[in-house]
């Protein structure tokens, strides 16, 4: 069993509406891989999909060789999957230490304490008894990450994490997502700046109206190939 | 399923000849419904000639149901307003009428229509107080202002305190015609606020509400007035409910603070319209024949039918959201007040 | 002024059980937006259970607590993860109907097996007991132990929520129940467990009702409509916030009984209105 997540074959629907048609995905230990895609090409849903957001057929999603689809999101945590949500969606009447915290409530063992999270990002140190949404918004991201890392998984699932930031501030954010995957950390990131997904992945996919239009390795992949499979034309 | 329709193009055709669907808001049942509407009005007009006269109290009591319960649905189904205090104001109706009938000595019968409107008036400072609490904790702000009127009223010795006042402005009509004038009182109010449910709803007010109800973000940014929209159903509802109030007075003779302010009014009404289908026009009334047949056959198990009703208003909350009619609705594709638009294939494409 | 400052010492005092019934009623609605309109009626449902472990198994009062505070965190627990998890949704709708489904039920079994009439628990005397503050002025013991029962109970409150891994929880879920579900946290079982924390505290509020006064099986509604307006005027801020609530209700209810023996309660009722006009988020609002 190489692949730590693989998706076989993927649907999913919004009530009647089917936005998912077939995803065939993996992702090997170790490895960043990239999701692109315009708005509404399914990107999202393909993660509710994984995490248990939204339901799928048990065979359709298989992590360490288990089937998990459909499974609840809270198991899903448990399992070894972490999600840092779109918008970040720090709890608001958290201060930022206790969001960090309320990451551990799984208590699954592993190498992430609040210290090492402190380390990564000292200035959250500094402002751990602010509310979490007092600080600026790299900063909330840098919570969020955070929070999701102190569950201690073994996947990372990175949704938009660029979205409304300044570009210093996402290098910031990415410097330290690959100083994270050093450390031997699974990811997938769903990026919506192709340039930015193709330099820290290894491997990339693009998804267009619920379908994979292409992947690849990122290095591989060409500008016209991209631009194709993202818009179609 | 799943068959993608381009419906800007049928909504534009419309129903002329081109497109594969058709946009359509009549039924065939819809066309039985008001044929049975006009032979059961004409029946009914005719009962006080020939029926019993406890037919006729049976009739008018379940005729305020009728009304009761098709405002609440107003309020609660297609507003989304729940509220557990519309006892507020079928005690406002009723004192009212011992206002105008005793006091003012106005024709009690032409007073009933009053009593609404006065229902209304004071539901506009009430809402405002109400429409303050989010959520949920608006039918429990309902229940309260219900309580500060029936203490208010019990503590005003005019209005005979709390052992309350008896409609004597009846006192020179017979019995008979009384019972007969009231009967056809009640017997129009039931039709009427079946027809201004069913007229709201088809106005542009009915989309509104169903808008506010689906989202009241969207609905706010589509220049729909929410607040007023709210509060318009609100007086709408409070105005039938006074008028039922008048009505169920008008036949009992006897008013007390806790007969009519008295929480016992609500799993009634409340029951009636889940029970028989929430968000429809037929539910309710579905709903208030069950309930008056039900209850003059189980009148003798009173704790123990109160209870079942409980138990049965929270599985068809749980499992059968639309209630009993919906159910049958859609069994059998019944839609007997077609107030929505339905897209519907066409029978020879 | 003797009889002014004594009417407020009482209205402080019973403002403790009034707190006590708010703070469930406070935290369901903090932490799932449910509005539980069978409050009441659960109240006057421990007051019986309460009452059958005093007269059946013989216990005193204050033991009985702690035989009906167990049962009642199992009910309330039971309660969500049984029937109201299924009523959650954004349409208030449902659990306000299954609510006051439960409430009609639980009314009308009380007074199937236990008839109209008023009962009380015997306190062994308690109830006459009190301390003389000055000359003219006294606290009876009994409502000074039920105050000082709702002020240890609010401290506990306030400290779970603010310092364990359950609290953190509990305002998570209430923040965004689908960011706290990806963190690892069962939305149903949390829910259940604030309902069996709002359940478990009637089990003491309703012994101490018993105690206090007399109950019979109609008189929850009124018990609910107290506990709604502490919650309201004390506003969704803290525990404090509802006790503070509870005691104002306290207070107001009874300088207004001073007055005039027929206005007690409907003075509470005004100052319930005054709030909402004036203070629409009450004394300690939310503050985000």
């Amino acid at each position: 069993m190489s692949q730590l997540l693989s998706t076989h074959g993927l649907k999913a629907w919004y009530g009647d509406f089917q936005a998912l048609f077939g995803i065939d995905f993996e992702i090997r230990p170790q490895e960043i891989v990239a999701i692109i895609g315009a708005n509404g090409a399914g990107k999202s849903t393909f993660l509710k999909a994984i995490t248990g957001v939204l339901s799928a057929d048990a065979e359709s999603v298989r992590f360490k060789g288990q089937p998990i689809g459909g499974r609840r999101p809270h198991r899903v945590v448990a399992d070894g999957i972490a999600m840092v949500p779109e918008g970040r969606r720090l709890f608001p009447s958290l201060s930022v230490e206790e969001n960090l915290r309320m990451g551990a409530y799984t208590k699954r063992p592993g190498p992430w304490t609040l210290e090492k999270i402190y380390g990564l990002f000292p200035v959250l140190k500094e402002k751990r008894k602010a509310p979490g949404t007092a600080l600026s918004g790299g900063q909330q991201q840098m919570v969020a990450i955070g929070r999701a890392l102190m569950s201690n998984p073994e996947l990372l699932i990175c949704d938009e994490i660029s979205l409304g930031l300044a570009p210093a501030v996402i290098k910031e954010i990415y410097v330290a997502l690959a100083e994270i995957a050093r450390n031997g950390l699974t990811a997938i990131v769903v990026e919506q700046d192709v340039y930015t997904a193709q330099r820290v992945s290894q491997r990339l996919y693009c998804f267009q109206e619920g379908r994979v239009s292409l992947r690849g390795n990122s290095s591989d992949l060409t500008h016209e190939q991209i631009s194709h499979a993202y818009f179609g034309v | 399923m799943n068959t993608v329709v381009d419906l800007s193009n049928d909504f534009a055709v419309g129903s002329t000849q081109g497109g594969k669907y058709v946009v359509e808001r009549s039924t065939r049942a819809g066309i039985a419904t008001m044929v049975f509407f006009a032979v059961s009005l004409g029946f009914s007009v005719s009962m006080p000639f020939w029926a019993d006269a406890s037919y006729l109290r049976w009739l008018s009591e379940l005729a305020c149901y009728f009304v009761m319960a098709q405002m609440w649905n107003l309020l609660g189904g297609y507003g989304g307003l729940v509220s557990i205090g519309q006892q507020a104001y079928i005690g406002i109706g009723g004192y009212a009428l011992i206002v105008l009938a005793n006091m003012a000595g106005i024709n009690p019968f032409f007073a009933v229509l009053l009593c609404g409107v006065v229902a209304a008036l004071i539901a506009m400072p009430i809402s405002q107080v109400v429409f303050r609490l989010p959520g949920g904790a608006f039918a429990i702000g309902t229940w309260a202002v219900a309580e500060i009127l029936r203490l208010l009223v019990a503590n005003t010795t005019e209005l005979g305190g709390g052992s309350g006042a008896s409609l004597v402005a009846l006192k020179g009509f017979d019995r008979s015609a009384r019972e007969a004038i009231t009967f056809w009182i009640s017997i129009s109010a039931s039709y009427g606020s079946v027809l201004l449910v069913y007229f709201l709803l088809r106005s542009r007010f009915g989309l509104a509400l169903t808008a506010i109800r689906d989202s009241e973000v969207a609905s706010q940014s589509q220049g729909i007035d929410v607040k007023r929209t709210k509060f318009l159903v609100y007086a709408i509802s409070a105005f039938g409910f006074g008028v039922a109030g008048a009505l169920y007075f008008l036949g009992a003779l006897r008013i007390s603070p806790d007969a009519a302010f008295g929480v016992s009014w609500s799993p009634l009404i409340i029951f009636m319209v889940i029970i028989g289908g929430v968000g429809t026009i037929e539910g309710p009334l579905f709903g208030a024949v069950l309930f008056f047949v039900l209850s003059k056959i189980f009148e003798d198990y009173g704790t123990w039918y109160l209870t079942a009703l409980g138990l049965l208003a929270i599985v068809v909350t749980i499992w059968f959201p639309k209630g009993v009619w919906g159910y049958i609705a859609n069994r059998f594709d019944l839609h007997l007040f077609p107030v929505q638009r339905r897209l519907r294939l066409r029978d020879n494409s | 002024m003797t009889v002014w400052i004594d009417a407020i010492i009482q209205g402080v005092l019973v403002g403790g059980l009034y707190a006590l019934f708010a703070m469930g009623l406070s935290l369901m609605f903090g932490i799932m937006r449910l509005v539980n309109v069978a409050h009441g009626d659960v109240v006057i449902l421990m007051s019986f259970i309460g009452l059958m472990a005093v007269e059946k198994l013989g216990l005193q009062p204050f033991t009985a607590m702690a035989v009906v505070v167990p049962v009642a965190l199992c009910i309330g627990y039971a309660l969500q993860r049984g029937i109201l998890n299924f009523t959650i949704s954004k349409d208030p709708l449902p659990s306000l109907i299954v609510t006051f489904g439960i409430s009609i039920v639980i009314q009308n079994l009380l007074l199937e097996f236990f008839s109209a009439d008023t009962r009380a628990i015997n306190s062994g005397g308690l109830e006459s007991q009190s301390i003389a503050i000055s000359d003219n002025l006294a606290a009876g013991v009994l409502p000074l132990i039920v105050f000082g029962s709702a002020v240890l109970l609010t401290i506990g409150l306030q400290w779970l929520f603010g310092n364990t891994s359950m609290g953190r929880a509990f305002r998570a879920t209430s923040d965004d129940h689908g960011a706290a579900a990806l963190m690892g946290i069962n939305n149903a079982h949390i829910y259940a467990l604030a309902t069996a924390i709002a359940i478990g505290i009637l089990g003491i509020a309703g012994i101490f009702h018993g105690m206090r006064t007399t109950f019979a099986p109609t008189d929850g509604p009124a018990q609910l409509i107290y506990a709604f307006e502490a919650v309201i005027i004390g506003g969704l801020g803290s525990f404090w916030g509802t006790l503070a609530g509870g005691v104002l209700l306290g207070i107001a209810q009874s300088i207004g009984a001073r007055l005039d023996p027929g206005w007690g309660v409907l003075v509470g009722h005004v100052m319930f209105v005054a709030v909402l006009l004036f203070k629409p988020n009450g004394f300690f609002p939310k503050t985000r």
